[in-house]
């Protein structure tokens, strides 16, 4: 019988290695598994190497794992906000290395690594500072710069709904980066509000195949929404 | 001169925006566009974090933090609007279905270069979002900016001197004095300001300017 489902979060981390390569899911508070990225705060693994579209906000989740000093290096498109005083003292330290994506193409990168694509010609960024040192070509007449697939070791990720297979549905914009990172991963591990039995998904809406997915943990709505509004705020 | 205020340049960015069309409006002053689409009209907006037919702010204590905007402030989703994850939503900007696109800027090239991502000061941290996804995403390109900075220099620039975000990208200006189309024959002025006349405009700007049969811009 196939199951994906594991009891803890501890468990569901146990493997997550020094020096991995790990997308965390989320766009602002919205779909971020706070709850995991506590969890891999706990587990320990250091000299990560974090794939978000942030670098973190206020002190907890995200910023809180730079804050303990356990990430690397960050590929993201949108460091600085008004509360990323974490990342901003550690990048101002040179403590932290930063590879800034526009975040199309921070999102084609990982859709095309989860695609089995070795790279691709997009015009985003041709003629810009994101773009210096990187293979250029004029295709029908307009400019294109040439991006590589960005894989990972782990995807963590937060879905609405769950079963044992690794199917998934998400919930409005928490979906955002989910469903490409998940694809993009050796590893993907969900925090999902609810499982549910095999065949209660509708298949015409499940947005994740179970077979991008490798483990899933039930984290409760309660704790997870609040996690959520501190973040807004 | 009468110069036109934030919500009177949306208004008339928004007048511009016609049925049926798909837009995405970027952080800041854009956002003020749509208090003033037309409700007759039919207008789609796209949020690049994955929302087609995002609607206006909810009631207060109705937020619903899984249903934000790419400023991250909570929204709603009109009947008929669609939930995708990011690459589709990049997609639909790089792919061409996006109709326009109205983006602030720190500068504009008299050929349509824009500058809005990163002062290019050494000890700044730079953040790019969606910006240059979305200066390259759309049919049409709008910006809206003042035309002066603060210390009075013109925003509208023979060659960009903060770092580009695209080349060659931005179709049409919407200031707080004029309404200029970036054309392959150069600057074109549609509408200026009343007490202003082309002369001045184009003294001010220290670029060259052609124009139309110009109009009364309100």
């Amino acid at each position: 019988m196939i199951n994906k489902i594991v009891s803890t979060i501890a468990e569901a981390l146990e493997d997550l290695n020094d020096g991995a390569t790990v997308m965390i899911g989320g766009f602002g508070p919205a779909g971020l598994p706070a709850e995991l990225i506590d969890a891999l705060i706990a587990q320990g693994a250091k000299d990560l190497t974090i794939v978000n579209n942030n670098a973190g906000n206020g002190e907890t989740g995200l910023a809180a794992l730079l804050k303990a000093r356990r990430v690397r290096k960050i590929i993201c498109s949108f460091p600085r906000q008004v509360d990323s005083q974490v990342f901003d003292a550690l990048y101002r330290a040179g403590d932290i290395e930063l590879e800034l994506v526009p975040q199309g193409n921070l999102a084609e990168r990982i859709r095309a690594a989860g695609a089995g694509i070795g790279g691709f010609f997009t015009p985003t960024a041709y003629g810009t500072d994101l773009a210096k040192g990187k293979e250029t070509r004029i295709i029908n007449g307009r400019g294109y710069v040439l991006e590589l697939p960005i894989h990972a070791d782990f995807a963590l990720i937060k879905a609405e709904r769950g079963d044992r297979w690794g199917n998934l549905a998400y919930r409005k914009t928490a979906r955002n980066f989910a469903p490409i990172m998940a694809t993009a991963a050796k590893c993907t591990i969900v925090q999902v509000h609810e499982i549910v039995e095999l065949g209660a998904l509708d298949p015409e809406t499940i947005v994740t195949p179970g077979i991008f997915v490798k483990r899933v943990v039930r984290i409760a709505r309660s704790a997870a929404a609040s996690a959520a509004g501190s973040q807004a705020a | 001169m009468n110069k036109l205020n934030r919500d009177q340049m949306a208004a008339r960015v928004a007048r511009d925006i016609p049925e049926g069309a798909v837009v995405n409006l970027g952080i800041g002053l854009p956002t003020l566009v749509a208090n003033h689409l037309p409700k007759d009209r039919e207008i789609l907006l796209h949020s690049e974090n994955g929302v087609l037919g995002m609607g206006p702010a909810p009631v207060a204590g109705e937020e619903d933090y899984d249903l934000i905007n790419a400023g991250k402030q909570p929204v709603t989703l009109l009947r008929g609007g669609s939930f995708f994850h990011h690459a589709d939503s990049f997609g639909m900007m790089r792919g061409g279905h996006l109709d326009f696109c109205v983006l602030g800027a720190f500068q504009v090239s008299a050929c349509g270069d824009l500058a809005n991502w990163h002062t290019g000061a050494p000890d700044a941290i730079p953040a790019v979002g969606g910006a240059m996804d979305l200066a390259i995403g759309a049919k049409q390109v709008f910006v809206m900016m003042e035309h002066l900075t603060k210390q009075g220099e013109s925003k509208i620039v023979e060659h960009c001197s903060y770092p580009v975000t695209g080349v060659g990208c931005v179709n049409r200006i919407y200031t707080d004095l004029a309404v200029i189309d970036v054309t392959s024959e150069g600057l074109r002025v549609q509408e200026i300001v009343e007490g202003l006349s082309f002369d001045e405009l184009v003294k001010m700007s220290g670029v060259p300017m052609r124009r139309a049969q110009v109009k009364a811009y309100a």
